[in-house]
Parts: structure tokens; sequence; C-alpha cells
């Protein structure tokens, strides 16, 4: 089968790949340009450990084939922080214990990236509300709804400092 | 999983991709938000060898509220439909039935479109559509013609739609009355295990319109016509609203599956029924 040329910006930065239509967009980013952040959990829409941002919003990237990306702006959990400078997200995961095995981690991370952007103070229900769509098969959600709150929470505390300093 | 190999088409205006349709026949399907048809694809469900991408065409797009008439491009995914305040205002029920969809992620991607075409019984919006007495613009090479809701469902994934036509458009009226989509899943992300649907008006005790649908209850979805025969011009009490319920029951045909036995979902049937009934005579 012919293949086809694909252009996407992954975490600011410029990308093509010559692909069959067919790849999935989790294997164009994990195996075509080698961000392995994305997981592939169960390759069918209902784990979430695929979770990626595009072109601001939550996606379940293995459910989304390469070329229906052409021109997206994508985020991986690679795009948010690096080790010696975490994601308040990644801070308060490791904080509050958010992960056990940690594969459904970075679906957990990006889908609470976009989450707190569309909702900055949510309650805890909203929280659970809004990462349905991922699952955490050690069943730690206690944990990653504590760790999702203390990172709304400190974000929110950066951005008041941030406001004053301006002032 | 990885579905056999396509050739992949991305049309900027719809006559494009009517004139792709038209060429390749039932060796094509578009694809609009994806999350029913990749999954098949991975399965191998189907065979599909042109896979025709309807998100270039923005004229498909979007909502529009003039007046009495609401209209919605297929390609309006769930998120918008849930997050636009003006569709809230007229059509309440669309944002409560749309919020029981699936998950965030994949409202973020799912189309009002592929809801409605795909012929799917577990999809919420046929059901909803056919409460709401909607109208769809299907486009195929021989132009534009419209078909009714509740005339579009033949059976599982059989519908009026002619294989070189694509749907475009959904429009109904601004409802009025109570309100009120009830659905019960094994978890969130599941289809429907029964989800029932009504709309209604009561002026002094008495029931003066109602429209009722049920969603994966049968091979299509389910318009309660009977149970709205019985409804209507009565005075509001329980013994009415179960009489009414157990018709809407009788019209329904599920089969077993892995969400249960036909006896369970008769049983929850009639508690979703019952249930929407309350709530949507509640706020009329």
């Amino acid at each position: 089968m012919e293949k086809i040329n694909v252009s996407m910006k992954v975490n600011g930065k410029e990308e093509s790949l010559t692909v069959e239509p067919r790849t999935l967009l989790v294997h164009a980013l994990r195996e075509h340009l080698e961000y392995t952040g994305a997981h592939i959990g169960c390759s069918s829409s209902h784990c979430g450990a695929c979770t990626i941002d595009m072109n601001g919003k939550s996606v379940k990237s293995c459910t989304v084939f390469a070329p229906q990306a052409e021109g997206a702006e994508i985020l991986t959990v690679e795009g948010i922080g690096s080790p010696d400078k975490l994601h308040a997200l990644q801070e308060m995961f490791k904080e509050h214990h958010g992960l056990q095995c940690g594969y459904c981690t970075p679906g957990m991370i990006m889908r609470s990236y976009r989450f707190l952007q569309e909702n900055p103070n949510p309650t805890e229900e909203e929280v659970r509300f809004g990462i349905s769509g991922n699952l955490c098969r050690c069943t730690g959600y206690q944990n990653i709804v504590k760790s999702i709150m203390a990172a709304a929470s400190k974000i929110r505390d950066e951005a008041n400092v941030e406001k004053k300093e301006i002032a | 999983m990885i579905p056999s190999a396509f050739t992949f088409y991305k049309p900027d205006n719809i006559e494009k991709a009517v004139s792709l349709m038209s060429d390749f026949g039932d060796e094509a399907r578009v694809i609009a938000g994806g999350h029913s048809l990749i999954p098949v694809m991975k399965q191998r469900l189907t065979d599909i060898k042109h896979l025709i991408d309807l998100s270039g065409i923005n004229e498909i797009k979007g909502i529009d509220i003039t007046g009495n008439q609401i209209s919605i491009g297929a390609m309006t995914t769930q998120v918008e439909l849930i997050n636009n305040e003006e569709l809230f205002k007229k059509a309440p029920i669309i944002r409560e039935a749309s919020l029981q969809i699936a998950d965030p992620q994949v409202r973020n991607l799912g189309t009002i479109g592929g809801n409605v075409a795909n012929g799917d019984p577990a999809n919420d919006m046929p059901g909803l559509m056919q409460l709401l007495d909607a109208t769809y613009k299907l486009s195929g090479k021989n132009g534009v013609r419209e078909v009714k809701a509740r005339d579009f469902y033949e059976g599982a994934y059989f519908t009026a739609r002619d294989d070189d036509e694509i749907l475009i458009s959904i429009s109904f009226e601004v409802p009025s009355g109570g309100y009120a989509y009830e659905k019960q899943k094994r978890k969130i992300g599941d289809y429907a295990t029964a989800a029932a649907g009504v709309i209604i008006r009561v002026e002094n005790n008495k029931c003066s319109s109602a429209s009722i649908a049920l969603t994966n209850l049968s091979d299509t979805p389910v318009y309660c016509d009977k149970a709205v025969e019985i409804i209507v011009g009565k005075e509001i009490d329980n013994d009415l609203l179960d009489q009414v319920t157990k018709a809407c029951v009788d019209q329904s045909d599920p089969v077993a599956d892995q969400r249960g036995p036909v006896e369970f979902k008769k049983y929850v049937a009639g508690i979703v029924i019952k249930k929407a009934l309350n709530r949507a005579i509640e706020r009329s």
C-alpha cells in the first residue's frame, strides 16, 4: 500500500514522517518519532493510557489514524516537564504516590493536564468525572485524585504569585 | 491491533466527498470522529478500501439556531454540543444525553453525525433524535434529500442511507416541556444496558403532549408511539405512569448479550423509563 507523508508539531518541534495511512497515531509517535510517553494499553479506546493532547483537546491516540493528525499540534508527556523541572502534576504524582506500576501514568497526567486548564478549581467529584476515560489497573485512584487536587492547588498558587509579581 | 490497508482521502468540500463515495461504492466509508469505525476496522470486522475523512469540510460543522429551528452539522463533536450555551438553553436534553456518552476523550472526537448515521442500536443519539422528531439531511450523487429520524433505522447497522450518500446535518424544532435522558450502563464508557428519553408537557397535571424513545432495547431505536397515545390527554398519576412504562417495555425487543438476559434488560428498561418519566414531569 502506498505510503503518505504526514507532518505535525510534537512538543513544539516540527516532525514529518512517511507512513501507511492505517498507521495509528500512537504507533507513529512511539515507533516512528520515538516519543514513547504515550502507552498502549487496551488499543480499543477504553483505558486512556495512550491519551495525548491534540490541538488543545485530550484524545486517545490509539483511535486516531496518523493522517488524521496532519497539521496537528501534539503534546505528549515528554513535552510538559523535564527530569530537572517537573510539571506540577508530575511533582504531585510523585509526592502523593499517584502511581503504582506507572503504566497508566502518562495518560493520567496528560488528561489531567488538559482537565485542569478546562477546570482549574475542580471538586474531587469533578476530577473523577474528568479522568473517567482513564483506567488504573492497580486501582490506585484515591492517590491519583489526591495528586490531581494537589497539583490544581499548586498551579493556582503559582498563578497567584505571578500575578502579584506583575502587580 | 492493526486494520487492513486502505487509501486515505481528505476532501475539502461535500461535492468531492460525495463524488469519491459514488466512485468507490461500498468499498468506501467516511470517517468522522472514528470512535465507532476505527475499533471495528482494527478487529477487521469490516473491510474498507477507501477511507474518506470528513474533518476538512467546514460546511458540515457547527450549530445554528434560528428562531424555532435548530440545525446541527454532522461533524459537530459531542463536546461542542455539551459546551454550547445557546443549545443548552433551547434543548437541554442534548447536553444531558451527551454527557452520558462514552468518556471525555471520546466526546472530544465523537460527532453527532457519526453517532446517528452508523446505525448502531447502542448509540444514544438515534433514540434522542427520534424523541425530538429530527430530520436528517443526506447528500448524494442525485442531490440532497431529507429523511426523518423515525424512518431512518431499518436494522442494526442498516439505515435508509444509500452507499453514495453522506449525512450532512440534523435539524429539529426547539422542544418544549420537561425532559430527561436516563441511561443505565455498567461503567463509564459502556453502552447502555437500557436508556430512555422523555419530553413531556403537563398543564394542570394533564399531559398535553409527549414523546418517548428508547436506546439499545431493540435492533433499532424504539419510538414508543403506543405509550405516547396512552399518556396524552390524561391526568398524571402513578397508575398511568405504570401503564405507560409497560407499553414502552412491550414495544422493546432486546437481545441477550454480555449486559444480561432479555428479562433483565426489560426489567432495567422499566426502571429507566419510569425514572425518565418522573424527572421529565418534575421539570415540566
